[in-house]
């Protein structure tokens, strides 16, 4: 894999950096503008606040997949499967919180138990009713399956392409699993119907605006934190495994254990964009573990420009604004868009968007 | 084996799909000893250092780094023991400038956090300033390594070695693509390394070989062919032969 960080020059990270907190500050508007009178110019309805809200969280997730893509190599797609595991841990706290309020009026159990049958609550659902325990699954979840599927594999030296097929035959795998209704998690319907969340009824205007600032500080945190790790020397470590991992391991470093921290930070990253995107879009379903949704979410971070951070979140914002502009305007033309644009980018665009911004030549 | 050997290769051999790349090889090193080792194309001179660092497994033998069997560990585990190892193809991390090459390359602690809390020093800066001015890339500190030249990338790979502070370096073919005047600098260089440390270099050019002023071991076909100073070999029949005749 060639190299494509950017380094910029001095000046134009100042200006960067307040191009970045100038965008934020216009994100955090939007729901203060939703509050306004409809008849007011500046007036920004429900739609607009869901559906940026929702983007806020896929950029968490282009966030962990440029760190462990972009940086390190190791093309995960499988992503998709951390995201929906964050999402359904949140989604269990989120049945929970129905209680008697279900079609069938049962005080503890979710309506798909009771239509199944089941007599009391599987173990493995106990404690999340507690939003601390459940939110803090959100993230063990994905980090565990990253730790095991992880050393696994990089013990095995399994790396590219093969790498990319395990990722994506276990979020195929998961996928199948979460359809089966024996499994608990209310099988291709998955959960949905929520009621509340930490006292505030869903779907009001107060809880919007805070899902969308809790998803806006996580954004924020992550990009710290990814930041963090990529001008430290371990970034530098990440960036060497990358472009010529057994060189590294001459040096004394274990790759496995590296590459291991990484994939594990960046599952929990992931986890916690699931589980903030749950609560904004009401559902979740099997269909989020769909093989398609990680390869399109590797693809966010191909346009906006891997390996920079804030290439994976332009890539976020700018894919899935078209996205849902075309599937309102020609519906069946998004999946050739989508394969159009990743070859146009990979053909004339290698560095993605933000390469177009950046005019230091590369190698 | 004395109580001074560092590293000790005992009957190693390595068979690729039949053929022996190392037959029965042993070969002694003492701690502080400067080694050299020449012999034809294809002799298994790189493979000999593949085995010590962990790329490459032995078919039988026993290599040990003073009393650690080394054909259990992985080349991290090795690396971090105290073996350092030049590249006869040089290999440098192209992303990174040559000042951060040689930063990765220092000897710290390389777990994930501790390269994640990494602050660089005064004293640990000094150690790169002083590499760089060794190698010969002050002015190029801030460079990327992806645009250096063969010879520089060739310094490059010393310099990470240095930094490494290992007790035994494993150099090969350290000055292919050198000036005359970089190679009397690379000789001076390693003989002034060895005494505190342990060098083994692997070199075709026997003018470089004798300006190291040590005992040369000549390898053929996987195994010693001859070993002495760099006089007898020369004029031991079988090296001319095998070597030096043609
Ligand atoms: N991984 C491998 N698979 C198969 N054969 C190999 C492998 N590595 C080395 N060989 C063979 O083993 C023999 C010894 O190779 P080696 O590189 O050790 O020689 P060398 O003494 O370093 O030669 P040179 O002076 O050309 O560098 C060669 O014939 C080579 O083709
Ligand atoms: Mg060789």
């Amino acid at each position: 894999m060639s190299a494509t960080t950017v380094t910029l020059p001095a000046t134009p990270r100042v200006t960067l950096r307040l191009v970045l907190w100038g965008a934020v500050l216009a994100l955090a508007l939007i729901p203060l503008l939703n509050q306004l009178p409809e008849s007011s110019a500046l007036h920004v309805g429900d739609f607009i606040v869901s559906v940026t809200g929702k983007w806020i969280t896929y950029a968490i997730l282009a966030l962990a997949i440029d760190l462990a893509w972009g940086y390190t190599g190791i093309l995960s797609l499988g992503h998709g499967a951390f995201f929906a595991l964050g999402g359904y841990a949140m989604g269990m706290h989120l049945m929970r919180l129905i209680g008697p309020r279900g079609a069938y009026g049962h005080p503890v159990l979710p309506d798909f138990m009771v239509f199944l049958g089941y007599q009391e609550l599987p173990w493995y659902w106990l404690g999340f009713n507690f939003f601390p325990y459940a939110f803090l699954m959100a993230l063990f979840i994905p980090g565990l399956l990253a730790l095991i599927v992880g050393y696994l594999a990089f013990r095995s030296r399994i790396t590219g392409v093969y790498l990319s097929i395990l990722t994506q035959a276990l979020t195929y795998a998961l996928m199948l699993a979460f359809f089966r209704n024996d499994m608990g998690f209310g099988g291709n319907n998955g959960f949905t119907d929520f009621k509340e969340l930490l006292g505030m009824a869903l779907n009001t205007p107060l809880a919007r605006a805070m899902l969308f600032y809790a998803s806006l500080v996580a954004l924020v945190g992550s990009y710290w934190v990814c930041q963090r790790v990529s001008i430290s020397k371990l970034g530098r470590v990440l960036l060497a495994i990358r472009d010529a991992e057994s060189r590294v391991r001459f040096l004394g470093y274990s790759t496995t254990q590296v590459k291991l921290f990484v994939f594990v930070l960046s599952a929990v990253l992931a986890g916690l964009a699931g589980a903030l995107y749950v609560p904004q879009v009401g559902i979740i379903n099997p269909g989020e573990f769909s093989p398609g949704n990680s390869i399109e979410a590797v693809i966010w971070v191909a346009v906006g420009g891997r390996g920079t951070l804030i290439g994976a979140v332009l890539g976020a914002f700018s894919v899935n604004a078209l996205k849902t502009w075309l599937t309102t305007a020609a519906p069946d033309l998004w999946l050739f868009a989508l394969g159009g644009l990743f070859v146009a980018v990979t053909l004339f665009l290698p560095r993605g968007l933000v390469g177009l911004f950046s005019r230091k030549v590369q190698k | 084996m004395t109580s001074h050997t560092i590293l000790y290769l005992d009957d190693v051999s390595v068979v690729f799909d039949g053929f022996r790349a190392l037959n029965n090889l042993s070969l002694f090193v003492d701690q502080g000893e400067l080694r050299a080792i020449i012999g034809p194309n294809g002799a298994g001179k790189t493979t000999m250092m593949d085995v010590i660092t962990g790329k490459t497994r032995p078919t039988g033998g026993t290599v040990k780094f003073r009393d650690t069997d080394l054909t259990l560990l992985d080349e991290a585990a090795i690396a971090t023991m105290g073996i350092g190892r030049k590249f006869q193809k040089p290999t440098v991390f192209d992303a990174l400038t040559v000042f951060e090459n040689l930063e990765l390359a220092l000897k710290a602690p390389r777990g994930p956090m501790a390269c994640l809390r990494w602050v660089l020093a005064g004293e640990a800066r000094r150690r790169i300033e002083e590499t760089l001015e060794e190698i010969g890339l002050t002015a190029r500190a801030q460079d990327r390594a992806a645009i250096l030249s063969h010879g520089q990338r060739q310094w490059l790979e010393i310099g990470m070695l240095l930094m490494q502070d290992p007790e035994l370096l494993l150099v090969d073919e350290p000055v292919a693509g050198m000036t005359d005047q970089e190679t009397e600098h690379t000789a001076a260089l390693l003989r002034r390394i060895a005494g505190t440390r342990s060098v083994v270099v692997v070199e075709h050019d026997l003018e470089f070989v004798r300006a190291l002023d040590c005992k040369v071991t000549v390898m053929c076909e996987g195994s010693v062919l001859s070993e002495g100073t760099i006089d007898q070999v020369q004029h031991d029949p079988r090296v001319i032969e095998v070597y030096l005749g043609r």
